[in-house]
């Protein structure tokens, strides 16, 4: 069929990835045994590219929640967030998610993808402007093309180009989105929260930040990346997920605006699908009462972070640019980074895959993610097979 | 404000450290296909020749551009080179 012929490169990719071993790409745990083990293929598995930061996946608190709810409420609502799909615990969700924020207002989505996208696609219409860091997720560039803005890129966690931006746009910078996000998900870098807030003041312009990885992992409270940078004032809408610290599904978006309301009325995305199932609202209200009540999972994140990065960065891998429940082990060569994936499998190490075009520049990435309910000897394991990894293979390239 | 020709030559000049070696860089020249730019490369050939003219191209206009030429002529209008 004629509409395959686009997808024949990646198809080539495809039987590339399956000649060399299990798919990285969708790989299959074919039972999971905790928030930080699983089998897979056969093999007992430690997994460190999961995004369960907090670990409570498997929370006993979070669980009977969305038992109950699951007996409660049935298996799903069936409707839109405008029709018949808000229960309850939808509104209640909503009110507790922007209590936890301070804020006034919230909308709670399906997926967290949904949430960015659907907030970017809503807040810009045709006569405005996103200014967006080039590194952005996938769903915050699909919100730029469905909104009809103008979008402009700036580099990278760079204020300075930002601001450039906003200065070529004279006038314009008042009718101005920008978005960033707290934690980068690929190489685990921070933005320059402090400077990107000063520039956008200084310009007019508006600010939209995705926490969906910074969100339960900075802060006191477990805000995100602007508590703890004490610029939250400066930020116009925070948008966030449920399916990483929270361990559940979801997104949201929280603003001290009052118009937010009426964006819930513009945002196809948070319409035009069925909302939440009463057990995933149940379990994510749990969780979201764990991250207050328990810092000290936020704590122990760090402590298993620190753990990682100094474990790997002693090996001599050359790392993201910062400690942080995402480190990402830089390698030269995909074809190298396919097969140590491969090695790191066979040594009861799970770990994202990443291959050029999907990362900041044209190497690949053994990315991991940790967990506070990572243990130490987990952690040690996980540094080991990386430095086994010269051993067996003559190794990653950026090893020293 | 900068003339057709101007931002060809900055062009030129910029591009060559991306493209392949020996390549000739010519106004038909396709970026990716001829020049052998991936679409990374060519953001950030983009971002530097934005940098050079001081202006912003917009995302929206890229997908049709497809040879050296035609980023040209996104330039001057950006640059304003082509008001009047």
């Amino acid at each position: 069929m004629k509409l395959f012929e686009k997808f024949e490169a990646l198809a080539a990719t495809r039987e590339h990835l399956l000649a060399m071993g299990p798919l990285p790409f969708g790989v299959v745990t074919e039972r999971i045994l905790s928030p930080t083990e699983g089998i897979v293929e056969g093999r007992r598995t430690i997994l460190a590219g999961t995004n369960n930061y907090l670990g409570l996946t498997f929370d006993p608190a979070c669980i009977e929640a969305g038992r109950q709810a699951l007996t409660d409420e049935g298996t799903g609502t069936t409707g839109s967030r405008m029709a018949n799909g808000t229960y309850a615990g939808h509104r209640a969700l909503e009110e507790e998610i922007a209590a936890f924020y301070d804020r006034r207002h919230a909308i709670v989505f399906t997926t967290g993808f949904a949430a960015s996208m659907g907030m970017v696609a809503a807040l810009a219409g045709p006569d405005d402007v996103l200014l967006i860091d080039a590194d952005s997720h996938a769903s915050i560039y699909d919100g730029c093309r469905l909104s009809g803005a103008e979008i402009i890129r700036f580099r990278h966690n760079n204020p300075e180009d930002l601001a450039k931006r906003l200065r070529r746009l004279g006038e314009r910078a008042a009718r101005t989105l920008v978005v960033s996000e707290g934690l980068f998900s690929m190489l685990g870098d921070q933005a320059p929260l402090e400077e990107i807030v000063a520039v956008k003041d200084e310009y007019g312009a508006a600010l939209l930040l995705d926490e969906a990885h910074s969100m339960g992992v900075f802060g006191e409270r477990g805000r995100g990346l602007a508590e703890a940078r004490g610029v939250e004032d400066g930020v116009d809408f925070v948008v966030g997920t449920f399916s990483k610290s929270l361990g559940s599904v979801g997104g949201f978006c929280v603003s001290k605006h009052p118009q937010l309301e009426i964006v819930r009325m513009a945002s196809r995305a948070y319409i035009f699908t069925a909302s939440p199932t009463p057990s995933i609202v149940a379990s994510t209200r749990a969780a979201l009462r764990l991250i207050r009540a328990r810092p000290e999972l936020r704590t122990r994140l760090w402590e298993n972070a620190r753990r990682l990065y100094a474990g790997l960065a002693e090996c001599g891998f050359e790392l993201g640019p910062e400690p942080g429940p995402v480190v990402a082990v830089f390698v030269d060569d995909p074809e190298r980074a396919i097969r140590s994936w491969h090695r790191l499998l066979d040594a009861g190490v799970y770990v994202n895959l990443v291959i050029p075009p999907a990362t900041p520049d044209n190497r690949a990435l053994l990315r991991c993610s940790i967990s506070a309910a990572h243990t130490p000897a987990q952690i040690d394991h996980i540094v080991e097979a990386f430095a086994n990894l010269d051993a067996a293979a003559g190794a990653v390239a950026g090893t020293a | 404000m900068a003339s057709y020709d101007e931002c060809l030559q900055i062009i030129r000049e910029l591009a060559e450290p991306f493209a392949d070696e020996g390549v000739t860089i010519e106004e038909e020249s396709v970026l990716g296909a001829e020049l052998g730019l991936s679409s990374l490369r060519t953001l950030e050939l983009v971002a530097d020749l934005e940098d050079r003219l001081d202006v912003s191209l917009p995302l929206n206009a890229l997908p049709g551009v497809r040879t050296v030429g035609e980023l040209a002529r996104l330039l001057e209008k950006a640059s304003g080179g082509n008001e009047g």
